[in-house]
This record gives C-alpha cells, sequence and structure tokens, in this order.
C-alpha cells in the first residue's frame, strides 16, 4: 500500500468520523424518544458510519495518480501572514468597529503582499471603506456596529 | 401561465431589478474572467449585499452573476485559452485558435450570440416544464425526496471530482456532518455544540461558502503563487477584430444552437451535471451531427464547436434552476448557494413556491431573458474595458475578497466566533484544495443535510424504524437503483486502476 498524503488525510477523516460517531451516541435523547425510530442521535450515527466507510475504503484501495506537491514553490509564509492579519481584524472588529479595523486590515494586506505606494494603499482602504460602509449602512440599511465611530461622534 | 408571466414581468421590470441584473452580469463577468474564481465566488461574495433587498432582488441579482460569470469565463477561454469557469474549457477548443487567427472579436460574438440564445431557448423551456414539474412534484412523498437528495449528492460527488469519487465522497459525508452541527429541528437537543453557545444555532450557510469558497480561493492564490489577474493585463492589450458575424456563420449557428440547447437544458436538469458536463457532451454530439468537411475544421477555429459548448453550457444553468425552484433540491454547488441564500430570506423553494411567492418564481424565470439581453448588448462590446479593470494586482484582489469575506459573516452575526470559525474552515479547506477535495460536493451537502434529515425521519417514522420504505415506492426505488449504479460504476472504476 502506497502511504502518501491523500492517504494520511483519509486516515484523518476516518478518525474524525470515529470520533463524530462516538459523540453521536452520547447526544442525550428523552427517555420516550430512547426506543423511537428516529431520534436526535439517529442521522448522526449514520452519517458516522458512512464517513468511516468512504474513508476507510480510500485507505485501502490502490492510488495510482499520487498527487506531488512541490512544497518549496508554496507561498507559506504570506499566506501565514494573510491568516493572522484576519485573526487578529476578527478579533478587533467588535471592539474597535468596522471602520478603523478594516480600513487596517485592508491597508497592512496590501503592505504584506508587497504594495510600497503608500497613496495606493491608503486610498484603497479608508475611502474604500468608507465608501463601502456608506453603501451598507446608509443606502442599504445593513447595521455596523462601530463604537469608534460613535466614540468621535461620525456614527449615531 | 401567462398571469404569471406578467407577474415576473412585473417584478424583473422595475427599475431596481434591472439595475440589479445589469450589476450582476457586469461584476459575474469580472469575476468569470479570472481563472480560479468561479461562479460560486462571485455569487457568495455577493450575498452581504443581497441581505438588504426583498428575496426577489437579492435572486434576480444572484442569478445575473451566475450568467455573468458563465460569460466571462467563455471571454478568458476565447482570447487566452485559460477558462476562468470549468464550464468554458470546451469554448477554448475552438474559440482560442479563432483568435489565433486574428478574428477574437468574431469568436467573442459567436460565443455571445451562441450563449443568448442557448440561455433564451432554455428559458422557454423552464417556463413551459417548470410549472407542470411542479405540480409533477407535489405526488412527490418524503422517501422519495430523501432518495433523490441522495442520488443528487452523489451524482454531484461523480461529476465533480475529476475522477476522484471517494474523495468527493468524503467530502460530502463532511457537509453533512457540518449540517448536523446545533439543535435538532425537532427536539431541539443540542448536537455536537460541546456545551459552545456559539454553535446552538448550527453553523451558518454563508460561512460555510464564504470560507470553502471565497476565503480559500484567495488563499490558495497566495499559496501556490498564482495570480488571475495576469491573463486578464493581456486580454486589454488584445486586437480583438470585428464582431460582425456574416451569413454562412449565421446560418452554421442556427443549425448548432436549437439542438444544443435542448441538450444543455436536459444535462442541467440532472442533479451534480451542469455546465460542464454539457458543454463537453454538446461539442462531441456536434461533431457527429456535421459533414466530414466540418469535422476537419474541428480544433481548428470550427463555428460549430464554438457556438455547441457556449450554447449549452448556458442552457445547462437555466437548466440548472428546474430541481431547484420545481423541487427545492439544488442540482448544483452554484444553485446550492442561492437555496442557502433564498432560505435565508426565510424562502423555502419546492413545488410550492410556484403558489405562495410566484413573484419570486417568475421574476427569476423573466430575469433570465433580461439578463440574456444585457450579456449581449452591454458586456460584447465592453470586454475590453471589462478586462482593464481586471488587471488590478493580485496584491490588491486577494485582501478584498477576504475583506468582502469577513464583512459578509461580520454583518451577520456581529461575533467573533464566526469571524475565527470561518477562517479556520478557509485554512482546512486551503489543504483540502491542495490534494483535489472538491468542495462544491460539501456545499451541496452541507445546504440538503437538513431537508435530508427531515426527510429519513418523516420516512422511518411512517415506516415503523424500516428501511422498507426505500423500495416501498416504485419511484424511490428506481431514483436509488441510479444511485446505487452511480455508486457501483465509480467503486468499480477505482477497483479497475
Amino acid at each position: 500500500m502506497n502511504i502518501n498524503t491523500t492517504k494520511i488525510i483519509s486516515l484523518l477523516f476516518f478518525i474524525f468520523s470515529a470520533l463524530y460517531l462516538y459523540t453521536a451516541y452520547q447526544i442525550q435523547v428523552f427517555s420516550f424518544d430512547e426506543n423511537a425510530p428516529f431520534n436526535a442521535r439517529t442521522f448522526p450515527i449514520y452519517l458516522g458510519y458512512t464517513g468511516l466507510f468512504f474513508s476507510g475504503l480510500k485507505i485501502l484501495l490502490p492510488e495510482p495518480n499520487t498527487i506531488k506537491i512541490d512544497h518549496k514553490n508554496l507561498e507559506y509564509k504570506k499566506t501565514a501572514i494573510l491568516v493572522i492579519i484576519a485573526i487578529i481584524y476578527g478579533a478587533s472588529i467588535l471592539k474597535v468597529g468596522y471602520f478603523l479595523t478594516t480600513s487596517l486590515f485592508l491597508a497592512s494586506s496590501y503592505y504584506f503582499l508587497g504594495e510600497r505606494r503608500w497613496l495606493l494603499i491608503f486610498l484603497l482602504s479608508f475611502p474604500f471603506v468608507a465608501a463601502f460602509m456608506y453603501l451598507l449602512h446608509g443606502v442599504l440599511d445593513i447595521y455596523l456596529r462601530d463604537p469608534f465611530l460613535k466614540l468621535i461622534g461620525v456614527m449615531g | 401561465m401567462i398571469e404569471g408571466i406578467l407577474i415576473g414581468l412585473k417584478t424583473a421590470l422595475t427599475f431596481q431589478n434591472i439595475l440589479m441584473v445589469m450589476i450582476g452580469c457586469f461584476f459575474g463577468t469580472i469575476i468569470g474572467m479570472l481563472p480560479g474564481l468561479g461562479p460560486m465566488t462571485a455569487i457568495a461574495l455577493m450575498i452581504p449585499i443581497t441581505y438588504g433587498f426583498d428575496p426577489a432582488t437579492g435572486l434576480i441579482l444572484m442569478a445575473g452573476v451566475y450568467y455573468g460569470a458563465v460569460f466571462g469565463g467563455s471571454t478568458s477561454s476565447i482570447l487566452l485559452n485559460a477558462p476562468g469557469v470549468p464550464g468554458t474549457v470546451a469554448t477554448s477548443f475552438d474559440g482560442y485558435p479563432m483568435a489565433q487567427q486574428g478574428k477574437a472579436g468574431k469568436a467573442l460574438a459567436i460565443a455571445a450570440w451562441s450563449s443568448f440564445a442557448g440561455g433564451t431557448l432554455a428559458a422557454i423551456y423552464l417556463l413551459f416544464m417548470a410549472p407542470s414539474l411542479s405540480k409533477v412534484s407535489l405526488s412527490f412523498r418524503s422517501p422519495d425526496y430523501f432518495a433523490l437528495m441522495i442520488l443528487g449528492l452523489t451524482a454531484i460527488a461523480a461529476f465533480s471530482s475529476k475522477g476522484q469519487f471517494l474523495k468527493a465522497m468524503m467530502m460530502v459525508v463532511l457537509g453533512l456532518m457540518l449540517a448536523s452541527v446545533g439543535q435538532d429541528s425537532l427536539s431541539d437537543i443540542t448536537r455536537f455544540t460541546f456545551n459552545n453557545m456559539n454553535l446552538t444555532d448550527g453553523i451558518s450557510f454563508v460561512l460555510v461558502v464564504m470560507a470553502t469558497f471565497a476565503m480559500s480561493e484567495a488563499l490558495t492564490i497566495i499559496l501556490k503563487r498564482n495570480d488571475p489577474t495576469a491573463a486578464a493585463k493581456q486580454v486589454s492589450l488584445t486586437e480583438l477584430g470585428s464582431i460582425r458575424i456574416n451569413k454562412e456563420e449565421r446560418s452554421k449557428m442556427l443549425k448548432t444552437i436549437p439542438r444544443n440547447s435542448i441538450v444543455g437544458f436536459l444535462i442541467g436538469v440532472l442533479p451534480g451535471a451542469g455546465a460542464t458536463i454539457a458543454s463537453f457532451l454538446a461539442y462531441g454530439m456536434e461533431r457527429n451531427f456535421v459533414n466530414d468537411e466540418e469535422k476537419q475544421k474541428f480544433g481548428k477555429g470550427s463555428v460549430h464547436g464554438l457556438a455547441a459548448p457556449e450554447t449549452a453550457n448556458n442552457a445547462a444553468c437555466s437548466g440548472a434552476f428546474v430541481p431547484l425552484l420545481t423541487l427545492g433540491i439544488p442540482g448544483s454547488g452554484t444553485t446550492a448557494v442561492m437555496l442557502g441564500a433564498l432560505l435565508g430570506f426565510g424562502i423555502q423553494p419546492g413545488p410550492r413556491l410556484y403558489i405562495t411567492n410566484p413573484e419570486i418564481f417568475w421574476s427569476v424565470i423573466m430575469s433570465m431573458y433580461i439578463g440574456m439581453v444585457i450579456l449581449l448588448i452591454l458586456n460584447l462590446p465592453l470586454i475590453p474595458y471589462i478586462a482593464r479593470i481586471l488587471a488590478v494586482p493580485k496584491n490588491y484582489l486577494i485582501p478584498l475578497i477576504l475583506f468582502f469575506s469577513i464583512t459578509g459573516i461580520y454583518v451577520m452575526s456581529f461575533n467573533n466566533f464566526d469571524i475565527y470559525l470561518m477562517i479556520g474552515i478557509a485554512v482546512v479547506a486551503t489543504f483540502m484544495r491542495l490534494y483535489d477535495f472538491p468542495m462544491p460536493p460539501l456545499i451541496l451537502a452541507f445546504v440538503l443535510g437538513g431537508l435530508m434529515e427531515e426527510n429519513l425521519r418523516r420516512s422511518l417514522l411512517i415506516s415503523d424504524g424500516s428501511f422498507d420504505f426505500l423500495w416501498g415506492r416504485p419511484l424511490t426505488a428506481i431514483i436509488l437503483l441510479f444511485t446505487v449504479s452511480i455508486i457501483g460504476w465509480q467503486v468499480y472504476k477505482s477497483f479497475k486502476k
């Protein structure tokens, strides 16, 4: 049997399905529902077994067309930075507010992806977000929470 | 039906809805032209905008994006041999050689007219078929629906996975597992929430779509060092030539379009099949329909070879709406996204949609015509200019996609947890994409998960826990027979390898 990353992912999925199945059996149902033909745990149990079946087949069946990925050519660093910026953005958006965090998120993403023209970075972040906010909040009447703009008196 | 058409026209022809079709077609064309970003991403990015509209307008906007994306995909296929969407790969077989012969404008015009005619004819078929099918589908019972959903999921896994059926089936199961998180719809018992209140209502559909498509596609582009806008930069420099079609070419198109619109529509109706299979099948069939002299021209710039897949892929897009509007079961990943958006509006598509919300049902059908006209009148002459907009560097494009994705979740829930969850799912999806695990089956399964459980619940309760319901009705048994055949064939192919 040829071990490759696809097989490892399938094995992880097999383990995930087993854990899912175990958790499905732990779902607490009402006592009168315990022996009912269908209760809250029935469908998840079927799903767990189906997951085990397909991932098991994938592990056992031969795979001649192994996918080869040249990891040296993959841009892990920039991807990781973008993900981290997105997490920071997610963490601060509620407390700081939509306008400032979104603008900073965009500006920093442009910068880390290689842009160095500051005027463009600025124009495509702060004024762009302001215009987009106007479209959502002002035109489409979609509520946007923004403590920062509230604090400086721009938003009611 | 006449009354319905008038209701649809009245809704679709309002200033706001025409504007939405125009915006949708324009935006869809831009995204469709970018290799790697398909209609699902385009529609997903539009979801936050649709929150501000009524359901009919929201769906019209998304339908416009859908057609625009398919049209945009044809443009990059013809001009650059770089199909923006899989449904336009067959277009490049004859479109690109034609462009290389200095007839790019003509190739674009043939593609646009074929798309227009194919889409319009298919919308007419839909117009006549959908109400009748709605009536037929009223006779469907829970076991039939359950079987139909299994067939749809199996078919999408078989057709969308480039020979990786088991991987696609694993994604189907993963989609169903994600859908099972949260409160059980009947008993309100929480499942797989691990005492986290944020998961009590389940995982949002928009979150999963944004994470697995928009966000993970953006991360994949960075990870693989792709530059989708590089192609667009070349388009703006291309000399397009005349867009006039002569009499001989017109007569060839008149023969090709009607038959391929039927092929495309019927393939589009089939669950899981869609525009890609329709266009390849149409290309292959057209080659058999033409005489030997024309056959020799295939692959070298044949009018038949270009018109056939273009007609079929647009007809398939209309066909894909049939199961969505009549049964409430999407046949493709793209229509699954639309179903999710409709459910978000509190509307359950299905046989009763035609009766309960005629304005939505008919306005979507009527907006298809309007969308086709707009694509033809506005987009064709505007292609070089649209391409210039696309030449935005990826340094800007990628953050903007991430921004739209996160904004979509933020305005929906105002919750940090959802943003973290989306980023987490996107990272996993990016990694799985690297190893060719397809995402459309996951989305379709996620959307159908609740409905599937509901129909299984009813079926099992009626049959007192017995699985006899699977063969109790001839219709259920026939549907399941198809499903078993697909699974058997795919597993056999895996063993044969």
